[in-house]
This record gives C-alpha cells, structure tokens and sequence, in this order.
C-alpha cells in the first residue's frame, strides 16, 4: 500500500484519536468526541499502524506524526491513578509500623548508631563534665543554659520567640534533617552515618551538659513530651538511608539499578512516615513542651505514655490483616 | 531512524510497538533548574517583604513555604499532568517513569528529596557527574525514583512534501534510500535553496534531465508517496 492510500484509510482514525487526546488534556474547544470505550481499541489501532508505517518506510514525518500520537495516547492510558485517601489511611492505621517491623534490621542499626552515642555522651558528661565543651563550643553551651533558665516563662525558647514560629521552624530543620540523613544513604551510607553519629553527638552532649549544670527539671519537662516522636523519626530516616546503601552494597541477585529503584520504593515508605513523625512532633514541641506545668511529673507521664504508645504502635499496629 | 549517537530510550509497549524517548541532557535540565530555581527565590524574597510587617506568625508563614517550596511543591508540579516544573517546561522536558508512564507523586518525591545527595560536595558535581556517567542521563535521584528527563512533545511542525508532478525515479529504489528521498523532500523547504542542491546532488544516479536537483527529488517523492505517475 503507497503512503497516500495508507493516510486516506487510517487518517480519520489518528485525528479521531487525537481529539479525544487533546479534550482528555483539557481543550475545550474540541466538541467532538469519541466515547471512552472505544479509545482502547482506537490505540491499539494507532499502535499497529505506527509498527507498519515503520517497516514500510512510510515518509519520516508520517512515521513521526505516528509515534508522537502513540506515546501521547500512552502516557494518558497508563497513568497511574492518584493514590487515594484510603491508600493514605491504610499506611496511617498500619502499613507504615508494618514497614518499619519488617525492615527491623536497618531500624535495628540506625537506633543502634543513634541512640548509642547520644547515651555514652550522656553519661560520659555526667563523669567527666567539661566533656561537653570538646563536643559543643562555649557559646553554644551558653545560649543553651539561656533557652532552659528557671526563670523563662516558656522552655527551651528564646524570650523573643513564639510558639508558632518555633513550630515552623521545627519543621523547617527537623523533617531537613530527617531528610538528609534519608539522601545521603546513597553515598554508600557514608551520609546517613554521618548524620546519624552527629545527631546523637550532639543531642546527647546538649543534654548530658544541661542536666549536668542542674538544669535537669527544666530540660526534662521540655524533651519529654516530643522526644519519642523526634528521635524515632531520626532513627527511622536513618534506616530509610541505610536501605539505599544497602541496595548498592549488596544488591543481591538484582542489577544494583534494580535493586536500588525496588529498595528505593521501601525506602520513600519509611522516609514519608518519618516525615510526618516529624511534623507531629513539631506541633508538641511547639505548642506543648514549651509550657510549665505544674507538677512537673504531667509532662513526665505525658512523654513516657508517647514512648508507649509509639513503640505498641510499631510492634502491633497492622498486624491484624493476615501481616 | 536512531543512530547510537541519539540519546534515545527506548521502551516496548504492551502493543508491540517501541516507543521512543529522547532524554534530556545536563545543560538543559541545568537551565530549567535554574529557573526554577529563580521563581523560588522570586517567591520567598516577596514572602520575606510581605510577611515581615504580620510578626512572628509572618516568620512561621515564611519557613513553612520556603519547606514546602524545596522540597514539596516541585514534586507536585511533575506529578501532574504535564510531569514538570515550571522550568522544565519551559524547556520543553518532562519527568517520566523508566517505562514511559507518567510520573507520578512517588517517584517525583523521592527524586526531589535525593537533590540534596546530587547537589553534594557543592553545586550539584555530584548529580553532573552521575548525569554524565550513564546513558540515560540520571542522576542519583533518577537512580532511586526510576525516572528519566525526557523531551516532551516536539513541537510538530507543518511541514509536507511540496506537491509537484510525479515521477518515477530512474532506479528501482531500496526501502531504506525511498525513505532518505521522502525525508530529503520534507526538509528541503527549510534547508534554503542553496544547501538543499548541494544536498540533492549527492544522489547524482537519480538526477537524469537538467530540473533543478531539488525539484527532481521532489517529483520522485511525490511519485514514492504513491501520486499516480501520467
């Protein structure tokens, strides 16, 4: 068949097909249009002229013409459907703390490479208390003492801030952390590690130091309520990380481009979790920890009850349907 | 129809067909970045006069955009219909899955938080040299996403073969040497007259009476793309 018969046969099929392309788009000018149904069939159609075009020779611009309406009709039919509210609720209720138990290894050494340091700061400060000053410099330590003194009327701020300013910038630094020590899985974990060693360093000389210095009550009361929330998203940002390292260290029986995409898909799982860990722990560490209340011991029983609920969280929710 | 030169992709479809995408290099995905990168900036320094006079909940407003435009808002942009930043279509790119599907809020997600990776040890060296290190272009955030930068739509342009008298060429032509004398016809419009004749005479067996060359190769295409010959 020559090319001039072959565009008058098939013509009206192509410009049926992409009218209904460019209306699916979001043209309103192209009244005319085709029903849905038979789109799939109208594709397949293109789909078998575009191959026959090819092999003929047809003209380069025919051929073109083809393949442009093919891979249009392509990306409108195969478009993933938008996750749904249920999809969201489903990961909520259980998926994610599933997630987090069966990637209990990389959870298992991120916890272990951050909460290890954080406690032997700790307790080292404690022993050898100028410790704190070869971790954190002076100055640091300083404003620190400043943002927990007794005699604030809010904890762990500066006098000048606000609630809401502070929640914004918790989540502004925070959930950035969680999601560098995320990326930086990707540099063989060397980035992940690095993040998670420093946190712990850091977060434990602050508070070895403060309670140190006796300002223990005031520390406590303010870490208390946010401090499971915060510190397990860290740990499981980590492990995210470590779940990219781990595709490229030893991918397996998979091609390490392989490996990494279906690691990565695990990987942005744990990380989405963690980041709205994050946000939550922003919203009480903004508006609830910086509050005084009387006695102390609420706030105490406040952060020990997150701890419990989080931790029977990861370790039962989810596992009802046949996990 | 591809050399190995081109930066094609190519994907098999469920019908049989091979799809074609042409990936984007590092200097155009360099400048829509860098577009994006300015709007962003445009934004926030509008944000910063805007909300300095509301106080601190200016301040919160401030830092929760400037969160949401790094590392969010981008990947909403290309997990939309037409798969790309404001920057990136403006040149004409779009992000696509591995497979040629569109992208969608994972993937897109996932390749955005993984910038931070590619923009270490400074400016992005290490998303160029990733880039460069594979056929595909991907950076490191290509990698874990399973996505590729690819041009969107070509722009089509109008172009046909001029229609003059057909004739049959004087050679019985192989498919592979029609196919050059239809893509000739096509482009010689926008070849100028000059070039388009130096080109036409490279086929001097066709060229048999004193036409112009351009002309004859015209008249053998429209005789090719099957116009009756008297």
């Amino acid at each position: 068949m020559r090319q001039i018969e072959f565009e008058r046969r098939f013509g009206d099929q192509w410009t049926t097909l992409e009218n209904w392309i460019e209306a699916h788009g979001g043209n309103k000018q192209i009244k005319d249009r085709p029903p849905a149904s038979v789109i799939p069939w109208l594709y397949r159609n293109v789909c078998h002229q575009l191959a026959l075009a090819r092999e003929r020779r047809y003209s380069p611009l025919l051929v073109d013409r083809l393949h442009q309406l093919v891979l249009r009709g392509h990306h409108v039919l195969y478009a993933a459907p938008a996750p749904g509210r249920d999809g969201f609720r489903a990961f909520l209720m259980g998926g994610f703390a599933r997630e987090v138990r069966t990637q209990w290894r990389v959870v298992a050494l991120a916890s272990i490479l951050f909460f290890g340091p954080l406690l032997t700061l700790f307790a080292a400060i404690q022993v050898w208390p100028d410790f704190a000053s070869v971790v954190i410099g002076p100055q640091d330590l300083a404003e620190m003492q400043e943002m927990y003194s007794p005699d604030n009327e809010r904890l762990g701020q500066r006098p000048a801030s606000t609630n809401t300013e502070m929640f914004a910038y918790y989540v502004w630094n925070n959930t950035r952390i969680g999601f560098q020590t995320f990326a930086g899985g990707i540099l063989y974990g060397i980035g992940t590690l690095f993040f998670l060693l420093f946190n712990g360093i850091y977060i434990g000389a602050i508070l070895g130091h403060l309670h140190q210095v006796g300002l223990g009550p005031q520390i406590w009361s303010f870490v208390a309520s946010h401090s499971a929330l915060e510190l397990l998203a860290i740990a499981i940002s980590g492990a995210a990380g470590f779940k990219l390292a781990g595709a490229l260290i030893s991918p397996g029986l998979r091609s390490r481009k392989l490996a990494l995409v279906e690691e990565g898909r695990i990987a942005f799982r744990l990380i989405g979790g963690a980041a709205l860990m994050f946000f939550a722990a922003a919203i009480v560490e903004g508006f609830f920890s910086p509050l005084i209340i009387d006695p102390r011991q609420i706030k105490y029983g406040v952060g020990i009850a997150m701890w419990v609920i989080l931790l029977a969280y990861f370790g039962f929710a989810g596992r009802a349907r046949g996990a | 129809m591809l050399s190995p030169l081109d930066t094609a992709h190519r994907v098999a479809t469920p019908e049989g067909v091979e799809l074609n995408l042409r990936v984007a290099g590092p200097v155009p995905r360099a400048l829509a970045w860098l577009i994006d990168f300015g709007w962003r900036l445009a934004a926030l320094l509008v944000l910063a006069f805007a909300t300095s006079v509301m106080g601190e909940v200016g301040t919160a407003v401030f830092l929760l955009t400037w969160f949401a435009l790094e590392w969010l808002v981008p990947a909403v942009f290309e997990s939309r219909t037409r798969g790309a930043t404001p920057g990136k279509r403006a040149l004409g790119l779009m992000v696509v899955r591995d497979d040629g599907a569109p992208c969608t809020l994972g993937p897109a997600l996932t390749r955005n938080l993984l910038r931070f990776a590619d923009f270490l040890p400074l400016f992005y060296f290490g998303g160029l040299v990733a880039m460069l290190s594979n056929r595909q272009f991907k950076r490191l955030g290509d990698f874990v996403a399973g996505t590729l930068v690819v041009y969107a739509d070509p722009a089509t342009v109008a172009r046909h073969i001029p229609p003059l008298e057909p004739k049959r060429p004087p050679i019985s032509l192989k498919p592979d040497e029609a196919r050059t004398v239809l893509d000739f016809a096509e482009r010689a419009a926008a070849l100028g007259p000059a070039r388009a004749t130096e080109l036409a005479l490279i086929a001097t067996p066709l060229l048999r009476d004193h036409d112009p060359p351009t002309q004859q190769l015209t008249q053998y295409a429209n005789y090719l793309v099957g116009h009756a010959s008297d």
